[in-house]
């Protein structure tokens, strides 16, 4: 076991976890009698204070609709609303502001490019490549427009360790392909897919790409520049920001050539009954009023984890997973599912004998906060061969104790199970 | 760990580990399949029935401890029930779970059933108590269909 002096020490200059995990009141509570140990980041990760307050001060001091009223609550509003979206375009370097579209989840994201930009480019005979670790919200999206269209999918084959077969990948690339849509991380397994070489590959034959960065943008340096990506997605709170605001970065030329996705107030420069001219980007796409508070909220989660640091971050979670890696291997009978090279803050496991919704239910009675199931990714499990895994995910507030209270807890379930 | 015996009693513990009926019937004249699509878990029943009485009974298929002890469970105690004491045991099972009814108010309703009286406790995990029993609820009544827990 490890002790927690040696935990709170700076595991490198400038990052204190201690010191962290101070700015996320939830962190404090204990359930179940014991200390909450939350390993399930992939699902959603906790907000420190500086978002709380971001949400507090403006329904406290400047909540007014934005982009509409003429008195000094709205156009502060509007003024903060579109700071955040300036944050965003600085946070994975976008061109231009009008490229950062607010939607309510990445999920919504992928929906609107598949409703607008598949609708309009998808024939019959047309294919869109996707992978075998998609979460359901990058296969059923592009599954709707594809029967609508009589197009179909395609997908990338994965290796045993969870790695993309980028030589199947290339084969996969024809005349027929319109666009590919992949994930960056996978929140299954962690693997980190070489995007910006696939981005690259793709672009060779013309397709454009959409990648799903969910899991990636608080676990890695997301420029979509140096990516050259046409479209990224990614939602506010798995980012340590508020549920129900995402961001769909597209590229100003796509977004223009779009139809809009859904009508209504602020979409519009004018109506009558006869005809609708619509608004300027990135308003063509934000129908109705959006979820001020969550953005302003988004964008204080992102100046948090910039002023700590990407890299840092990085760093401190690439440790811990070395850490987990090796402590989870030590449990008799458990077996990692996921072991590319490339892999960031996931950990999913089966145990021999034990239903992962077992292990969950017992490691809960510790205070230990894991994901069991399918991880809304069924094809996937279908591949590996399994019905679920157990699912640990990292954040920046975790330490190497509470992975020593993850693997105390699986010595349990093996003691009640075996 | 003892919250934790009330929902793993050592009964239920015993039959994940040997499950019993865990097959599937030559002859069987009615079958359900039962799916529960938050954790994936899949259950194929079997039941010989003759005049209205189930003669026997088995599963297969794969699921958590509670899942499978409760299959293996009640395909114990409804051989030789009728289609409708069957029914009825569906209904007292289903109210103890969701902790809805006292088993130990009526314990010859339920019986050795009763050890799944914890499970009200969990509600993540009442669904993986009552799959099995929404699987024999649908064979009973000759459904020829998926049964889902997330139909209720």
């Amino acid at each position: 076991m490890t002790n927690i002096a040696s935990i709170a020490a700076p595991s490198q200059a400038g990052f204190n976890v201690r010191r962290i995990r101070e700015d996320f009141p939830i962190l404090r509570q204990t359930v179940h009698g014991k200390p909450l140990v939350y390993l399930d980041n992939a699902a959603t990760t906790q907000k420190p204070r500086a978002v709380l307050d971001a949400l507090m001060a403006y329904y406290s001091e400047d909540n007014a609709n934005v982009h509409r009223g003429v008195h000094l609550l709205s156009e502060r509003a509007t003024q903060a609303f579109e700071d955040a979206r300036a944050t965003v375009q600085r946070f994975i370097n976008a061109a231009s502001a009008r490229e950062i579209v607010f939607t309510r989840n990445a999920t919504e994201g992928i929906n609107l490019v598949a409703q607008t930009f598949g609708r309009t480019r998808l024939a019959p005979g047309d294919e869109v490549v996707i992978s075998a670790m998609e979460h359901h919200s990058n296969i059923v999206p592009w599954q709707m427009v594809c029967e609508e269209k009589g197009a179909s999918l395609r997908v990338i084959p994965i290796t045993d360790e969870g790695a993309l077969q980028l030589e199947e990948y290339e084969r996969l690339l024809g005349s027929h392909t319109r666009l590919v849509s992949i994930v960056h991380l996978s929140n299954v397994l962690g693997t980190i897919n070489p995007v910006q070489q696939m981005i690259a590959t793709a672009h060779r034959r013309g397709v454009p790409v959409l990648i799903d960065g969910s899991q990636a943008v608080h676990h890695m340096t997301v420029d979509v520049q140096a990516l050259d990506a046409d479209f990224y997605v990614f939602t506010g709170h798995k980012l340590y920001g508020p549920t129900g605001i995402g961001v769909l970065y597209g590229k100003e030329r796509l977004l223009d050539e779009m139809p809009p996705y859904q009508g209504g107030g602020d979409m519009i420069r004018s109506v009558t009954f006869e005809k609708t001219t619509y608004n300027a980007l990135p308003y063509k796409f934000e129908a109705g009023t959006p979820n001020i508070a969550g953005a302003l909220g988004l964008a204080a989660a992102v100046d948090y984890v910039t002023g700590i640091g990407m890299d840092r971050i990085s760093a401190h979670e690439r440790e811990l997973l070395a850490y987990g890696t090796a402590a989870l291997s030590g449990v008799p009978g458990l077996t990692l599912i996921g072991t590319a090279a490339e892999k960031s803050s996931v950990l999913s496991f089966v145990m021999d004998g034990v239903h992962p919704h077992d292990i969950g239910t017992v490691v809960d009675q510790e205070g230990v906060a894991i994901r069991t199931g399918h991880h809304c990714a069924q094809p996937l499990m279908q591949r590996l061969g399994i019905a679920a895994t157990a699912r640990a995910s990292l954040a920046l507030y975790n330490t190497r104790e509470e992975i020593d209270a993850l693997v105390a807890a699986l010595h349990k379930v093996r003691e009640l199970f075996t | 760990m003892s919250d934790l015996r009330e929902l793993y009693q050592e009964v239920i513990l015993d039959h994940n580990r040997r499950p019993r009926n865990f097959r599937a019937i030559e002859g069987a004249n009615r079958h359900a399949e039962g799916y529960n699509p938050l954790c994936g878990d899949r259950l194929s029943l079997y039941l010989k029935v003759e005049d209205a009485v189930i003669k026997d009974a088995s599963f297969q298929g794969s699921g958590c401890a509670i899942s499978k002890a409760s299959a293996s469970m009640m395909t114990d105690s409804v051989k030789g029930k009728t289609l409708s004491e069957a029914r009825g045991m569906f209904e007292q099972f289903h109210q103890m779970v969701t902790g809805n009814a006292d088993p130990l108010a009526h314990p010859e309703r339920l019986g050795k059933l009763a050890v799944f009286e914890g499970v009200r406790n969990y509600p993540a995990r009442v669904k993986c108590a009552s799959l099995a029993w929404h699987t024999l609820r649908s064979a009973v009544d000759a459904k020829d269909e998926v049964v889902s827990t997330e139909a209720e």
